[in-house]
């Protein structure tokens, strides 16, 4: 603990020295920037920015680079929040709550909390990396192939019943998700899948391209000639962020759960931030006394997934860190510059390069800070963007798009793709199906399948081997408790509530055509 | 949208939907070899979850009957009509212009394009509007992607 302590004021020392310090600035910043353009998420943030630090010290860079990651990261809520369109897949959660928000003119107030949850989070988040990664570490390594097929069952089932509307349409989307995650060649004997024969498809959709159809695309077709400005509320101001000491309290146990959510997932490799987001969102959910209110703007729905996002984001620096083992695509990113740098990352990374490990714990902080103060300024900037009557924001968000989408590999071939997914999502949306699940159950395919696929092998086909390991079969039954409560309420309902739903239906009707004025 | 039985229709659509895909997605995995649980082959977990969703559109369908009008309306909260004709085809043709445009003429017509194209698609828009506005993105184009980003497009190009 006291080592811990000193290692940590070291770390503090090497973080606030001049230029370090510029370097971790300028990531936030720019990081920040760039999130904040729909379809630029971190990944294409940093890789764009790699280059850079090819000449760099290694210290500043990985503070840079670290920068940009969370600086983009909260940019890209911002792009949920106001505009629907997330940039990175786990914002996909926050809009199903923030945008409703936006319209309600309430868009500051649901900036203002996702700066206290992230900054929360992202503090226990490193106070758990500080003193928690040796415990941490022996429990991601009790994480079989079974545990974590069992851990995405459950991911999956929450996330679908998640989804508004009947739980059963949110199953088939998550389906619709794994089948399109399903697209492209399969590792284990090189087959090309769904791929109808073209080569652009043998490495799989691309994510991007897919949340940028469904939630962007998507939503732009079904607007159009409808919407005159996302909020027709354009006074607002610095002080409409700061959210009323009612609306903290709101968003205090949300916030406490989803930081809890993130932590716990963050140890666990494997485990990408999507689904982290969407089971905080699916237990603030189950925890509400009136579930049926999400997807309206509920503080909950905004200050659960985004705390979980950033404790994940910090936690998982751990495995990624100490063990080599990268959480998703971004880390293998981070790792890839810590490689360029000549630095292996591994247990020994701490006592070899002490500088670059507390050094980068100590700029998460000062990173957190930098990213408060500066968005305190700048909110008052995304806001504005709102007042911009529709017909010029949807032209040039499908700009945005369409160039973000391509740089994600610059290749064109990923318009068709997002162009797709934004008719597909049209249809779905107009079949009143939620599109969210889908984006869930696409990131999750491929891990799912591999993991299904490995542990059968290795028990040789028993398909009790999920439930003869305890962390697994603890999975399996809360799957198995959380379909039978869904099933149940559902049967509940349709004998017998019809007059509430139809209070409901009146009452989200009235609202709607209030927005619409 | 105001009764329910438009719901009615829209899960028997939707549920043959769900049924179309799963069903075909099942019978494309089978060529891909299943294989049995233990040595799983490629088209195994697509098989399944093709079944499965199969499954789940013939539920869907059926639940149809039986939800009373309006319940389903009052859960899903926000409903979405039929798109704008003119609004949805300029936006997906001002989509499919940025791609021809980009391949072959470069970053600064396929962004004109694209602007051009989707803006003309709101009604109240006039041409001179459109042409104003896809000009001022052109120069963010520029500005942010170009220079500051350098996104792997030439401003502009002929040919391949």
């Amino acid at each position: 603990m006291g080592q811990a302590l000193q290692d940590l004021w070291y770390g503090f020392g090497i973080a606030f020295q001049g230029h370090n310090l510029m370097w971790s600035f300028f990531g936030v910043l720019v990081g920040n920037l760039i999130g904040v353009l729909p379809g630029m998420g971190a990944l294409s943030a940093i890789s764009i920015l790699l280059p850079l630090t090819y000449t760099m010290h290694p210290v500043p860079a990985i503070l840079m680079l670290a920068g940009i990651f969370y600086g983009s990261q909260y940019g890209g809520a911002i792009g949920a929040i106001l505009l629907n369109l997330p940039s990175h897949p786990p914002h996909a959660v926050t809009c199903l709550d923030g945008y409703p928000m936006t319209k309600k003119g309430k868009g500051g107030t649901a900036l203002g909390i996702t700066m206290i949850c992230s900054f929360f989070a992202a503090s226990v988040g490193i106070i758990v990396m500080i003193f928690a990664s040796p415990l941490l570490t022996t429990i991601a390594f009790k994480f079989g192939p079974a545990e974590l097929f069992s851990i995405m069952l459950l991911g999956l089932l929450a996330g679908s019943t998640m989804s508004r509307g009947s739980p059963l349409k949110g199953v088939a989307m998550t389906l619709f998700g794994l089948l399109c995650g399903i697209v492209g060649t399969d590792v284990n004997s090189g087959t090309f899948r769904f791929a109808f024969d073209i080569p652009d498809l043998s490495d799989g959709l691309e994510m991007v391209a897919v949340a940028m159809g469904l939630f962007g695309i998507a939503d732009f077709l079904l607007n159009v000639n409808k919407m005159k400005a996302i909020t027709s509320n354009t006074k607002m101001r610095i002080r409409d962020m700061r959210p009323s000491m009612a609306e903290l309290k709101e968003a205090f146990w949300p916030m406490v759960r989803g930081t809890a959510v993130g932590t716990l997932f963050g140890a666990m490799p494997g485990t990408g931030p999507t689904i982290t987001t969407f089971i905080a969102y699916a237990l603030e959910q189950k925890v509400a006394k009136d579930p049926s209110r999400f997807g309206t703007g509920m503080i909950a729905g905004v200050a659960a997934p985004e705390a979980s996002a950033h404790s994940k984001t910090q936690v998982d620096f751990i495995p990624t860190m100490s063990l080599g083992i990268p959480g998703d695509a971004v880390m293998a990113l981070l790792l890839g510059a810590l490689l360029i740098q000549g630095i292996q990352p591994g247990p020994q990374l701490i006592t070899e390069h002490p500088d670059i490990f507390w050094g980068l714990i100590a700029s998460f902080w000062i990173g957190n800070v930098i990213l408060m103060i500066l968005n305190v300024p700048l909110i008052g900037v995304w806001v504005k963007m709102l007042a911009v009557p529709y017909k010029y924001l949807f032209p040039s968000a499908m700009f945005f798009i369409a160039v973000g989408v391509f740089t994600t590999q610059n290749s064109l071939f990923h318009i068709w793709e997002v162009l797709a997914f934004g008719i597909i999502g049209a249809v779905l949306m107009v079949l009143d199906f939620s599109v969210a699940p889908i984006m869930l159950g696409f990131v999750l395919g491929p891990m799912m399948e591999e993991n299904f696929r490995r542990a059968l092998l290795l028990s040789r086909g028993d398909m009790m081997v999920f439930m003869q390991r305890p962390i697994s079969a603890t999975f399996v039954c809360i799957s198995l408790f959380l379909l039978a409560a869904v099933t149940w309420s559902a049967w509940r309902k349709r004998s017998g509530v019809s007059k509430v739903a139809q209070a409901i239906a009146q009452e989200t009707s009235d609202a709607g055509v209030v927005v619409a004025k | 949208m105001s009764a329910g039985g438009k719901n009615y229709n829209k899960d028997y659509y939707g549920g043959a939907l769900m049924i179309l895909l799963g069903g075909s997605a099942a019978y494309a995995a089978q060529s891909y070899n299943i294989g049995s649980l233990a040595h799983m082959g490629p088209g195994y977990f697509p098989f399944a979850v093709g079944i499965l969703l199969a499954l789940t559109g013939v539920l869907i369908a059926l639940n149809a009957k039986k939800t009373g009008p309006g319940d389903e309306a009052a859960l899903v909260g926000h409903k979405h009509e039929i798109p704008d004709f003119r609004g949805a085809a300029c936006i997906i043709l001002g989509t499919i212009a940025f791609y021809f445009c980009g391949e072959y003429l470069g970053l600064l017509p396929a962004t004109f394009a694209i602007v051009f194209i989707c803006a003309l698609g709101d009604r109240s828009n006039s041409v001179m509007a459109c042409f104003v506005l896809a000009m001022s993105m052109m120069i963010v184009a520029v500005v942010i992607f170009w220079w500051a980003l350098q996104v792997q497009m030439p401003l502009v190009r002929w040919g391949m």
